[in-house]
């Protein structure tokens, strides 16, 4: 298939755009929808420094990419997990693309924040993605507000949106249906603008990007993913994309347009304030300090019983 | 023609000469779901590989 833009030779196909490009004319289509969804959903501007949120993957990186290219200010924010030899390299992946590019990167090493993602699944009997995640919103959270950033930007693509819509969907979860959106605004005075930069962009499409870019991104898969739910709805939507070129695009524009506004109104209320660590919180502790307290307590209970000879 | 697959870093051989489509439903793989990786540029549905070529064949769906 020829370039849709030059008539050069096709290197990638877009179904859902029912178009081939070059390599250069992708990476320039691939840019132009970023920017485009950038202005028209007003995710932020040119004035303002964004705290992209890395995690060593084709999607992060790629959106820190674009971004730059785009000549938006961004930096970096980077959780190391601690999930053995994949953080090492997600880590090892993420510094390595902000040095060759002299940009500034912050990190947080959850294990001196309290424990790495397998010791707080262990300690608190709940699956490592689960605890992976509560890490994660919070620190960078903190992260995007203790350093003074106004806008918090993650590389959640267009398949994390529909498979998340569609998971949503099949279980009637109204209050996170509420706020399914690729911009949330602060809520609370420690919570920053959090956008989706590549919401519309399909997870096909980043990952060519990447690749045309020459950007040295984790392949290798969260050894915590096999058997993710999220797997089988992007599965799923696949085969439906597959058949009807251009579906997950539909099923989630059409929902920002015609379905969420329905669900406003099952938005929870503003946050009150944690009371250990003050960042927003739905009870008297937030999710984080909940999940770190339970960790302290069974690590406690677990060196009692150790010191008494028990098991 | 030799394939290794990512992340699962596996190699198959798949005889004789063959369209990518072909070759991705050998696989049971959706388009839009791998890369056809040959040398350093992709390959694209339509396109042939040959019999003696090695090509990469690596997954884009993440599970988070």
């Amino acid at each position: 298939m020829k370039c849709k833009r030059c008539r050069d030779k096709g290197e990638v196909v877009l179904r859902h755009h029912n178009a081939a490009f070059c390599r250069p004319c992708f990476i320039l289509f691939f840019q132009r929808q970023v920017q485009r969804t950038i202005e028209k959903h007003q995710m932020f501007t040119t004035a303002e420094e964004v705290l992209v949120a890395v995690s060593g993957g084709k999607d992060s990186l790629a959106l820190w990419d674009v971004l730059l290219e785009l000549g938006y200010r961004a930096a970096g924010v980077h959780l190391a997990l601690g999930i053995g030899e994949y953080s090492r390299v997600s880590t090892a992946k993420t510094e390595a693309f902000a040095a060759r590019r002299n940009l500034r990167l912050l990190t947080v090493v959850l294990e001196e924040e309290a424990a790495a993602v397998p010791t707080l699944a262990q300690f608190t009997n709940r699956p490592a993605c689960a605890a992976c995640g509560t890490a994660k919103r919070h620190h960078f959270d903190r992260v995007a507000y203790e350093s003074g950033f106004p806008v918090l930007a993650t590389g959640h693509n267009l398949d994390d949106e529909a498979a998340r819509l569609m998971a949503n969907v099949m279980r009637w979860q109204v209050h996170h249906l509420a706020k399914q959106h690729p911009v949330l605004q602060p809520v609370h005075t420690r919570f920053v603008r959090k956008v989706k930069p590549l919401f519309r962009i399909s997870e096909y499409e980043t990952a060519v990007y990447a690749f045309f870019r020459g950007i040295d991104y984790v392949i290798d898969e969260c050894p915590n993913s096999v058997g993710a739910t999220q797997l089988a709805y992007k599965d799923a939507l696949n085969r439906l994309e597959a058949a009807m070129p251009g579906t997950k695009l539909t099923f989630v524009q059409e929902f920002l347009r015609a379905g969420q506004p329905a669900f406003a109104a099952e938005a929870e209320g503003p946050p009150q304030s944690c009371a250990r660590c003050g960042m927003p919180a739905y009870a008297s502790l937030c999710a984080y300090c909940r999940l770190v307290n339970e960790v302290e307590r069974r690590r406690e209970q677990a060196g009692r019983r150790l010191a008494s000879g028990g098991h | 023609m030799r394939i290794t697959l990512l992340p699962q870093h596996t190699h198959i051989e798949i005889e004789g000469r063959k369209r990518v489509a072909d070759v991705l439903r050998h696989l049971g793989l959706l388009p839009g779901t791998v890369m056809v990786i040959r040398g350093d540029g992709l390959v694209t549905d339509d396109e042939f590989v040959e019999a003696d070529e090695a090509i990469e064949i690596r997954n884009v769906i993440s599970g988070g």
